[in-house]
């Protein structure tokens, strides 16, 4: 038995060795100044011709070339793009390696109401796959739990770290609820019809998560709650206090109605959708109600057979114009390996309607708003986080989505990864011959 | 419990009285039963088209002897008139499982466990799922109960079998004769082979899993049969022995739905087997290609119940399709009649029995003539079971089974008063009933009341007033003696007057026993006043005012983005364009294309447009439709899983034409597509090729002359390390290498035996695999690993051919100078990886790699999601690698058409290619380009503004239809929850089940 677990510990430490992932970069040592670049501030607006210079972390000049002296090392990006570095909200990226292979999937608990369960725990800053969102200019994301009523609590994390303690943005930001669904599908393993009906335990479910959620309240009001033990309530505490945004995963019209009335009666003063693909139908609410929106993926099928076959694709646009705060999430089917195809899913919509600087607002500003970081990342702007990249071309269209250099938080970061590292050694493989 | 007895005592005389002749007696003595029964003065529907007035029917023994005006009465005859009143045969239901108890279920998932892969019989076929052998009969035990259903609503006959597996043996005709022996009843005990596309519930065998399994499995059984004839075969197969005997009985094939019927109807065409096709009650929305079948057809009345719709939300899941068939399904036998497809109905598929008058009524409402109705009950029944002779109408010789009805039938006022059997009689309503609705005076004890009565005949109903108070009142009537029982005018008090009284045909007067409320006896009468018909003639009036139900029109398909017409073929010139030829000219800037005929006729500047029409196409691009190598969209099946090679399978026999991604993905400019068999098995089935013609039926869907693929697959999937299975070989990829070793082996072996022109048996999987081997077919495989790549071209090496593409193929750029020695193309995704162990090594450098390398490359979707930007996973092999724009788009256009062997007609934009091309808003590759037009042989299939159109008549007919389904619930109609229904999206690794 001995000896097998050594095999095992052998094993994995040599797996580990070949797929240690890119060293993380030092600390910002030396002020650098982009200059000539196109600057997309993240924000909806462009600057055609710039300067950007930051200094031990933090940009702290931007603006027209013409205006800005530079300082420090001098990069020449003529006709090049710079982005603020793109936002992966609601994803499992670094809990989950291989899909298939159990011992390596860390997204989700067992249990119902799980708010106590912290995703960064088993967030894996080595991941593969992490490393593999860098070189499309994915730099931070939200990593959050799956599974239950209330998923758990997700935090945030830039893409270059040594381990998840340093790759923290903001610690445990926010608790997931999966709001009960209204429909149901049938089991059609026990011979019912496979489609969907109305889920008849609706109601029940949307009164238990209501108990949880009074329970929780009252614990808190304790003067130590804490020497209680109520894990799950005292998680909640920052969901009350405003500490946490609350993100609920809902997407039916109906689910979304009742949300924003749940929000309102527990006066939770920061709640997000999730999904929300038929948010559309009631954006005015939304926007009365301040409530923003992580949007269903724009590279999916429309659900219904009726509906228009670009409802996806336009989706996030339609929320757009209606004054919604809104970002691209995308969780779904592959969805670790897919984030990076992220900025590709804002195109999609600036193909499908929407202006290009708004529809990188989607996977920068916006989301950085949404997630509570907009205090020191997300936009082009003078004090904040030189979480950056260069690309050659607009980051947005996959011809031209090809990066330079990449900043997180002034560091200049790899754009290596187990992919490119196979793709040059195989490509040398045939040079040679 | 004296009269019980009684009873029961009677019962048994009148069964033995029915006894065969020779059988013994032992509880009397023997009557003759030679006496004739006359039925006089009745209007005789001797067919639904023939009528005599004033007939006279005469019947012995069970049998008609004579029918007629003219016949002369034998003086031993019992003689019923039946002055004013009809005759029609009794219906037939030639599709019931009467008295035959459906098998239960083992229950589970067939997969979980260690499934089973081999049979469980002996003496009888390998796969358990055929059984001809099955005799209903020996299954059978009447059942009186269902059969006094059956009776009330007019049926004599039922044609019954066993309801359980592929091949379900043979049926019986049973007559409904609930007097008789089981000898009497017994009209046929071999009538039919029945067939269907479910498994047996009394077997776990997994093979076949699939619709398209179960197809093959079909065939295969055919040629296993003609083997077995010709006393090939040394073993006993006693299923092979039935179905050769039972082969020249009426086949019957419950295929379900509309589009299995034509999957059945095929595979008849293929074995010179016209089955009798059980539908779906959707026929009516491919009518012609329903025609085309020639099949009889046994139509179920299963129309839809409406929907609840009340909800908006829950609404808003249904489709317009679904809506659609709610509002359409009653007009199926209309249309069906309409097109002069000869139709039985049944009983099958409805909830209730009695529900079957309403059904009828309603399908007569919807344009079904009364006449085809009582055709599609009696006299059509009889001559698809090749039974007229005997059964469905009134004639000399036939069975004495007929009903005696006041009215025409489904006339609104009609009842049916008696169904006879085999000569003998049920009653159902009392014919001789004596009408007492009227108005009396009704005189007791000096005190004159008014007595109303009304309702059916049978079922009176009474009302008692006095002066202006209306009383209390019940009222029974039976065996021509009514009671009545009233209050007092006094409603505090619990004081009841009761009357009784027996009634005399032809008397207005009623005249009986009254008690009062304090005891005491006295007498009553009743006096019929006048009658007053006015204010119920008035009513008549209104009601046949009746609106005429508004049917919707049918599109194909007939769902939401269907076309009410199917797009037409146009000549068309597109100008000034940037035009991406695929050809050595490269991409052409303000060019014009003109196509023609469904060909591209020319491509240059300034070209003369001729009649073509004139489409202005600046700053817009043109080029070949996309090609998509790997896709399961439009299919209704992807996976045999039951064995570890499905040669055997073909996607052509599972096309769905109505899936709606065949419209998205022209949305986004993809006019061919291969699907693929899934990856279940390292042997998988054959591939069709389609043109994305949305609209068309599944046949005209399948590329012309398409060459021939089969798929195989490798890895974790085939050994099928991710889901719990040990039992089936191969568990390894050193397995996989020998288990193709081994089929290639027995397939050179039969090709050789083939060759020689001695007898062999036909066997399509090894046909198939021997077609590989002669080149006549090529391999399409999933592959991740560059280990068993290599072996595997070292297998077709070693039998002498090459493998045409491997699909997926992440690890291509590991071998991608192996692959250009073997020939062998790729056709990847672009950056795929990371769900499962296999793909850790995935690079979206892949394409790249194996490109510069020179392996024919294509990129594919096998995602009907991914499909529809094929040209942005195109795009992303200039991000990753650098491929040039030029190039990257054939990956997703020319290649695959090379990888198909299709590049003759599409792929590029060259004089002489299909005209299946797309003009798009903006460069193809870029993330912004949207399809505009998707144009297939010249006939525009998608087009963005066309779309908007369509999806405002969507939301218009889904608002008319919620409006009728609110009217439906608001009348009072049975409803059923709106619900959407879930088509299985199909990827390589989806494992379906057919029940």
């Amino acid at each position: 038995m001995k000896e097998i677990m050594y095999i095992i510990l052998l094993m994995v430490f040599s797996v580990g060795k070949i797929t240690a992932q890119q060293t993380p970069a030092k600390s910002q040592s030396e002020t650098i100044t982009i200059v000539g670049a196109i600057a997309h501030i993240g924000n909806g607006e462009v600057i055609e011709n710039s300067s950007i210079v930051f200094e031990q972390g933090k940009i702290i000049a931007i603006g027209d070339r013409s205006a800005i002296s530079v300082k420090g090392k001098v990069i020449d990006a003529s006709g090049k793009h710079v982005y603020p570095g793109f936002i992966a909200p609601n994803s499992t990226l670094g809990l989950v390696e291989i899909g298939a292979v159990r011992a390596t999937d860390d997204d989700s608990e067992i249990g119902t109401f799980n708010p106590h369960i912290r995703s960064i725990i088993a967030y894996n800053a080595e991941s593969k796959i992490v490393e593999s969102m860098r070189p499309n200019g994915v730099l931070i994301a939200q990593v959050t739990p799956r599974g239950g009523r209330i998923s758990g609590t997700s935090s945030i994390v830039q893409l270059d770290a040594w381990n998840w303690e340093d790759a923290v943005l903001k610690m445990d930001d926010g608790i997931h609820i999966n709001w009960p669904s209204i429909y149901k599908r049938g089991r059609w393993w026990l011979g019912e019809d496979a489609g969907y009906k109305p889920n008849k335990e609706y109601a029940k479910q949307v009164t238990e998560l209501e108990d949880f959620i009074n329970q929780s309240y009252a614990t808190i009001q304790l003067n130590n709650p804490e020497l209680e033990g109520d894990l799950p309530y005292l998680a909640m505490k920052g969901l009350f206090n405003g500490t946490k945004t609350l993100f609920v995963h809902v997407n039916s019209e109906k689910g979304i109605v009742d949300v924003i009335n749940f929000s309102k009666k527990h006066s939770f003063r920061k709640v997000v959708l999730v999904g929300a693909y038929e948010g559309y139908k009631v954006a005015d609410q939304l926007k009365k109600n301040n409530i923003s929106v992580l949007i269903t993926r724009t590279h999916s099928n429309p659900k219904l057979e009726d509906e228009d076959y670009d409802l996806p694709y336009k989706n996030a646009k339609l929320l757009m114009d209606k004054g919604v705060l809104v970002a691209i999430q995308n969780s779904g089917q592959m969805e670790r390996a897919n984030a990076r195809n992220l900025p590709f899913q804002a195109g999609t919509v600036a193909a499908h309607g929407l202006d290009k600087e708004k529809a990188l607002q989607l996977i920068t500003g916006n989301s950085a708003k949404i997630l509570g970081i907009d205090n020191f990342t997300g936009t082009l702007e003078i004090g904040k986080d030189a979480t950056l990249f260069i690309s050659i071309g607009d980051a947005l269209d996959m011809r031209t989505n090809q990066l330079e250099k990449a900043f997180i938080q002034g560091r200049e970061i790899s754009l290596e990864s187990h992919q490119t590292k196979l793709w040059k050694r195989y490509r040398d493989k045939y040079k040679t011959k | 419990m004296r009269k019980k007895i009684a009873l029961l005592a009677l019962v048994c005389v009148i069964a033995n009285l029915k006894a065969q002749e020779y059988f013994p007696k032992n509880d009397g003595v023997h009557t003759s039963k030679s006496n004739f029964t006359v039925f006089k003065n009745a209007v005789i529907h001797t067919t639904p088209d023939t009528e005599i007035k004033n007939g006279t029917l005469i019947i012995q023994k069970g049998k008609i002897i004579a029918v007629g005006t003219s016949v002369s009465i034998p003086s031993n005859s019992v003689i019923v008139d039946l002055k004013g009143k009809h005759i029609y045969p009794s219906f037939i239901d030639p599709f019931t499982n009467f008295g035959v108890q459906k098998p239960k279920g083992k229950g589970g998932s067939p997969w979980s466990g260690n499934p089973q892969y081999g049979s469980s019989r002996e003496g009888y076929y390998w796969n358990d799922h055929i059984r001809p052998e099955t005799d209903a009969l020996t299954h059978f035990k009447y059942n009186t109960k269902k059969a006094e259903e059956y009776i009330k609503e007019g049926f004599g006959v039922l044609h019954t079998h066993m309801p359980d597996g592929i091949v379900r043996g043979t049926g019986a005709l049973i007559a409904l004769n609930s007097h008789g022996t089981q000898g009497d009843r017994i009209i046929s005990e071999r009538s039919a082979q029945f067939f269907s596309f479910e498994k047996s519930k009394k077997s776990k065998q997994l093979y076949p899993t699939s619709l398209m399994g179960g197809i093959a499995l079909l065939r295969q059984l055919y040629h296993d049969a003609t083997w077995y004839q010709l006393g090939n075969v040394k073993n006993k197969d006693l299923t092979l022995e039935a179905f050769n005997k039972n082969k020249n009985l009426p086949q019957i094939f419950d295929a379900e739905s509309r589009i299995n019927g034509f999957r059945a109807d095929k595979i008849g065409d293929q074995f010179n087997t016209q089955y009798i096709l059980v539908g779906g009650g959707d026929e009516y929305a491919r009518i012609n290609e329903v025609k085309n079948t020639n099949a009889k057809y046994i139509i179920p009345l299963n129309f839809p119940e409406a929907y609840d719709v009340s909800d908006p939300f829950m609404a808003n899941m249904l489709s317009l399709g679904d809506m659609r068939h709610w509002n359409q399904a009653p007009s199926n036998p209309s249309v069906l009649s309409k097109n002069n497809i000869t139709f039985s109905f049944t009983t099958h598929n409805l909830k209730k029995i009695t529900d079957l008058k309403s059904r009828i009524k309603k399908a007569i409402e919807y344009g079904l003539d009364k006449k085809t109705a009582i055709a599609a009950l009696t006299t059509v029944p009889a001559k698809i079971l090749g039974k007229s002779d005997l059964l469905g109408s009134i004639k000399k010789g036939s069975y004495a089974n007929f009903l005696i009805t006041k009215g025409e039938l489904f006339s609104k006022e009609n009842v049916i008063y008696e169904n006879w059997v085999q000569g003998h009689k049920n009653v159902i309503h009392d014919m001789d009933i004596i009408d007492l609705t009227g108005k009396y005076d009704l005189t007791i004890a000096g005190k004159v009341y008014d007595l109303s009565i009304s309702g059916k005949s049978s079922k009176p109903k009474a009302e008692i007033k006095l002066g202006d108070s209306k009383l209390g009142t019940k009222m029974t009537y039976t065996n021509d003696w009514i009671s009545i029982t009233f209050t007092d005018v006094d409603t505090t008090k619990t004081q009841f007057t009761r009357l009784i009284s027996s009634v005399v045909e032809g008397v207005d007067l009623l005249k009986g026993k009254a008690i009062l409320p304090n005891g005491l006896v006295s007498t009553f009468t009743a006096k019929k006043k006048e009658k007053v018909n006015k204010g119920k003639k008035e009513n008549k009036a209104t009601n046949h005012k009746e609106e005429k139900p508004e049917i919707v029109k049918v599109t194909y398909p007939n769902i939401g983005y269907g076309l009410a017409q199917l797009p037409l073929q146009e000549d068309m010139l597109f100008k000034n364009a940037t035009v991406w030829t695929n050809e050595t000219d490269g991409i052409l800037k303000n060019t014009d294309v003109l196509i023609k005929n469904g060909k591209i006729n020319a491509i240059g500047k300034n070209l003369n447009a001729g009649n073509a029409k004139v489409i202005d196409a600046t700053e817009k691009h043109i080029t070949a439709g996309i090609v998509d190598e790997h896709s399961h969209i439009a299919a209704a099946a992807i996976n045999e899983a039951g064995h570890n090679s499905s040669a055997e399978v073909t996607i052509e026999d599972v096309i769905s034409p109505d899936d709606i991604n065949i419209y998205r993905n022209l949305a986004g400019g993809v006019t061919s597509i291969q699907i693929l068999h899934g990856s279940a098995n390292p042997i998988g089935g054959r591939s069709a090729i389609l043109k994305l013609k949305w609209g068309e039926n599944a046949d005209n869907f399948l590329f012309p002359n398409a060459p021939k693929f089969i798929k195989f697959a490798l890895g974790e999937n085939v050994k099928q390390s991710n889901w719990q299975s040990f039992s089936r070989f191969p568990q390894s990829r050193m397995g996989v290498e020998q288990l193709y070793m081994d089929y290639f082996t027995r397939a050179k072996a039969y090709h050789k035996l083939k060759n020689s022109k001695k007898p062999y048996r036909k066997d399509v999987e090894l046909e198939t695999l021997a077609e590989i081997l002669s080149g006549q077919r090529h391999i399409s495989c999933h592959s991740y690993v560059q280990s068993e790549i290599n072996m595997l071209m070292k297998v077709a090496e070693k039998f002498d051919f090459r493998i045409n593409t491997f699909t997926h193929i992440l690890e291509g750029y590991k071998v991608a100078d192996k692959m250009v020695k073997h020939g062998v193309g790729g056709s990847t995704f672009s950056d795929w990886w990371a769900y499962k162990f296999e793909v850790n090594d995935a690079i979206p450098y892949n394409a790249t790699i194996m490109h510069n390398q020179g392996v024919l490359t294509a990129i594919n979707s096998d995602d009907p999601e991914m499909s529809r930007r094929l040209n942005q996973e195109a795009a992303k092999s200039i991000k990753y690698g650098g491929v040039s724009e030029e190039e990257a788009l054939k990956f997703v256009t020319l290649n695959p058409a090379k990888l198909l062997h299709i590049d003759d007609r599409v792929g590029s934009i060259k004089v002489g290619k299909d005209a299946d091309i797309v003009l798009w808003t903006d460069h193809p590759l870029s993330i912004y380009a949207k399809a505009e037009k998707t144009i297939i042989e010249g006939a525009v299939y998608f087009d963005l503004e066309k779309d908007k159109i369509m999806r405002k008549s969507i939301a218009r007919e889904r608002n008319k239809l919620s409006a009728m389904l609110l009217k439906a619930k608001n009348s009072g109609l049975k409803t059923q929850p709106a619900k959407k229904k879930e088509k299985q999206h199909f990827e390589c690794e989806t494992l379906e089940t057919i029940n």
